[in-house]
Parts: structure tokens; C-alpha cells; sequence
């Protein structure tokens, strides 16, 4: 069981596009699409949207991603008629990419608070992730940045002839979302599969990880191991 | 005189009366509605509404409300799931928090009146989030529901709120005329929205003048 995601969209065939998309990297994560008046015209609709809550809640979560104005609005509107349920919030996020995030941290386990921090730092590079997450959710971790004394260090080449494409990074982030890990891969936030995929690292490409937090260990072998089996594309 | 209701209370049949008139006033001035939108918006605002608002009156053909709370939350969600562009969020909680305000009341006095005035207002304005002057719907709330207040406070029965409210609102979306739009598409063009009226706040207008004819001001 996973985090589920609900898609508002004016547009039928767009909410049902981005669940599509989605799911070719998330085959475990209940998404669903709610897009699209009830008679299938463009708009949004708070029938659809309540019952697509329904269908996402497995108990673990629900993130609601919408794209314009009204789309917003209806979904608020739904959460205000459930009585602003704990287990069902709305990510501020790019739709497509905020989807593609949400999907495949939901994938690796990761809690609600997560898969909504994904999709809201997606198209933000340098935004709050992890350690912004923890502090306030109120867990204590003592972290240390990436790069620190006490930090797991490592380097890997990929072997494998398409390198970090969308399906690897995707692997990687989904794995590494659901650890308590700060893990930095050339640079960049090794959680987040949009970010992954922005370094367009081909066949022959050395990647630098660098993790710290009590998953470090476990968080670079696994990137270790996957690189070295070339994601199982070999 | 003779013809005047002077009731101190509103009850379903006043909520149920007010909704098939709404029903009908949009109805009527649906083209009117879809001119001002195609003006400074996408030009769905009068199809829209009037869609949301004959399910209504078909939801009420089916099954009487027992309550004006009941009507109202019924209202809500079906302007939520059916009138697909933002208006059927905004309506619709309007409506919902309206609904919250009465509550299970069968009798609803003018202090009431305007209490649930004031809480569709505020509706509005957390899903909407707009202020005064942005050209909005809230442009014609914000005056109605001060002036149902005033009345209400000043002992008017709950006909003489609506009417005030009603009178209000008109001169609310009057007030949209000048301004430039801050929320919605027609903040997107700036200047060009200048000499339009924002179709909601119209909407809103015509949809609070029926609640004071269903309450039988001025007759």
C-alpha cells in the first residue's frame, strides 16, 4: 500500500494523460484521474473529484495535484465537504512533472508528507527537500549536510548504454525516497527523479554520490549496486 | 400595503422559492451573462450557471428539502458538480457555508438572514481569495452583506434585509464597471477589462435580488 494521487484537470483527456504517464513509473501507486465535467466537458467536477478521493484512499494518503483556477478550487471545495481530512492534501505543484515525482516516491514507500514535498520541489532545483521535510514535521533527526566529514562517500560509472534515463532514475529516487538519507548524485538531490533525470548522465558517466543521515550506508550501496547491474538493462 | 408579507421569518419554501427563481433569472439572462464574460473572460460564465442551476430545479422536482439548510447544502453540491468553471466552487460554497450558518433551523429571522450572507461572503472569499476592487463577485457581496447587516441591526424584517442586500449587490457590480480585474482570466487583460462588468459580480446581483422577490420585497 502507497500514498495515493488524485489528478483534477479541466480536461478529460488531460488528467487521464498524466495518470498514464505516471503510472509507466509508479505500477503500484493508486492514481487517479479526475478530469472534466460530468457530461465530459471542460471543467471540473466535485462529483468526480470526491469520488476519485475515495477510490486513491487506501489509508496511507492521498495528494491532489490539479491544474487551473477552478480546478483548485474544486478540489478544496471536496476536502472542505469531507471535513478536511488529516490523510488527503493538495500539492501546489507543476502537473505533469509534480505528478511524475509524486508517482514514483509514492512508489518507493514514502509517507504522504514526502510524495508532497516531491511534487512541490520538482521543478525547484535548489528548494527545500529532506531535511526542510523532517524539521518541520516535527521528527528529530540530527542531520548533516551532504559532503560533511561523516558522510558516505562514493563513485560509480554507468555501464549500461542509456545511462540515468527516466526508468533508472526513477528506480533510484523511488528507492532512495523511502530511506532516512540526505544523498546528493553529482550535485544534485538523489530523491528526486526529476532532478536525476535534469543531469542527463550518459553511458561512461562517473556519479558522485555523497549521503549522510542513518541510511547513508544503505543508500550508496543501493545506488552501487544498481549502477553496476546497469539497472538491469544489461 | 395590502399585498405586503411583513413575516419575521424565512423558512424552506422561501430557500426552495428563491433557488426556482435563481433557476429562472439565470435562465433569462443567460445570454446577457455570456456577453459580459466573452468581454473580459472565456465566455462560459451565463451557460455555466444556468446548467448548475436547472439541476437544481431538478434535483427539487425529486425530493422537498426539510430544511433551508438542507436546500442550501443540496445547492452547493450540486453547483459544485455541475457548473464546471469557477463558479461552481465559489456558488457552491457560498451556499455551503450559508447552509453551515443556519444550520437545522426551520424559521430563519433577519439576524440569521445576514448571518448566512455573511458567512457565503466569506465563502467566497477564502476559495476565491479575493478582496474588494479586485472586479470580482465580491465586489457585489462584500456591500450586500454590510447592508443586510445594518438591517438586520436596525430591526428590518428579513424581506427589507434581502432587499438591502439586493440593492447593494446592484450597486456593487455597477462598481466593476472602471476597475481593473486582479483574479480570474480577465486579469489577464489589464487594462482592456476597463468599461466591462465582471460577470459574476452581475450574477451575484441578479441571484440576491431574487432572494428578496422570493421573500416579497416590494410587493
Amino acid at each position: 500500500m502507497s500514498v495515493g494521487l488524485v489528478i483534477v484537470s479541466h480536461s478529460k483527456q488531460l488528467a487521464d494523460g498524466v495518470v498514464e504517464l505516471a503510472a509507466q513509473m509508479a505500477q503500484d501507486v493508486t492514481l487517479v484521474a479526475a478530469g472534466g465535467t460530468d457530461d465530459g466537458g471542460i471543467g471540473t467536477s466535485l462529483e468526480k473529484v470526491m469520488t476519485a478521493l475515495g477510490e486513491a484512499d487506501s489509508g496511507q494518503g492521498v495528494l491532489i495535484l490539479t491544474d487551473l483556477g477552478s480546478a483548485v478550487m474544486t478540489a478544496e471545495s471536496a476536502l472542505e465537504f469531507l471535513g478536511n481530512p488529516d490523510g488527503m492534501v493538495m500539492a501546489n505543484a507543476a502537473l505533469v512533472e509534480g505528478a511524475i515525482a509524486a508517482a514514483v516516491t509514492a512508489q518507493g514507500g514514502a509517507s504522504l508528507d514526502m510524495v508532497q514535498k516531491a511534487a512541490e520541489t520538482a521543478l525547484n532545483p535548489g528548494g527545500p527537500t529532506v531535511l526542510d521535510l523532517t524539521s518541520t514535521a516535527g521528527v528529530s533527526v540530527v542531520e548533516t549536510p551532504a559532503g560533511a566529514d561523516n558522510a558516505v562517500n562514493a563513485t560509480m560509472t554507468l555501464i549500461n548504454p542509456l545511462g540515468l534515463h527516466a526508468r533508472p532514475a526513477a528506480v533510484l529516487a523511488g528507492a532512495l525516497g523511502a530511506m532516512d538519507v540526505d544523498i546528493e548524485i553529482n550535485g544534485v538531490d538523489g530523491q528526486s527523479v526529476m532532478m536525476l533525470m535534469t543531469l542527463g548522465a550518459g553511458k561512461g558517466t562517473d556519479l558522485v554520490v555523497s549521503a549522510t543521515g542513518p541510511d547513508a550506508e544503505r543508500a550508496v550501496d543501493l545506488v552501487r549496486t544498481e549502477v553496476e547491474n546497469g539497472f538491469g538493462e544489461l | 400595503m395590502g399585498d405586503v408579507r411583513v413575516a419575521q421569518s424565512l423558512d424552506t419554501a422561501w430557500a426552495v422559492d428563491w433557488l426556482r427563481r435563481s433557476a429562472a433569472v439565470v435562465a433569462e439572462n443567460r445570454v446577457m451573462l455570456i456577453e459580459l464574460d466573452r468581454e473580459i473572460g472565456d465566455g462560459d460564465h451565463g451557460e455555466n450557471l444556468d446548467r448548475g442551476f436547472s439541476a437544481i430545479v431538478a434535483k427539487l422536482a425529486l425530493e422537498e428539502p426539510a430544511t433551508p439548510g438542507a436546500a442550501f447544502k443540496m445547492a452547493a453540491m450540486t453547483l459544485m458538480s455541475k457548473v464546471g468553471g469557477a463558479a461552481g466552487p465559489l456558488y457552491g460554497t457560498a451556499f455551503l457555508r450559508a447552509a453551515t450558518a443556519v444550520g437545522e433551523n426551520a424559521e430563519l429571522d433577519s439576524t440569521l438572514v445576514a448571518a448566512a450572507l455573511a458567512a457565503a461572503r466569506d465563502g467566497v472569499v477564502a476559495r476565491g481569495k479575493a478582496e474588494v476592487g479586485e472586479k470580482t463577485m465580491i465586489d457585489a457581496w462584500t456591500p450586500a452583506v454590510d447592508a443586510a447587516t445594518a438591517a438586520a441591526a436596525d430591526g428590518r424584517s428579513p424581506a427589507e434585509v434581502l432587499d438591502a442586500a439586493a440593492t447593494a449587490a446592484q450597486a456593487g457590480a455597477e462598481s466593476t464597471d472602471p476597475l481593473i480585474a486582479r483574479k480570474g482570466r480577465a486579469s489577464y487583460l489589464g487594462e482592456r477589462a476597463i468599461g466591462h462588468r465582471d460577470p459574476g459580480a452581475a450574477s451575484s446581483a441578479l441571484i440576491l435580488r431574487t432572494a428578496a422577490d422570493a421573500a416579497g420585497a416590494g410587493a
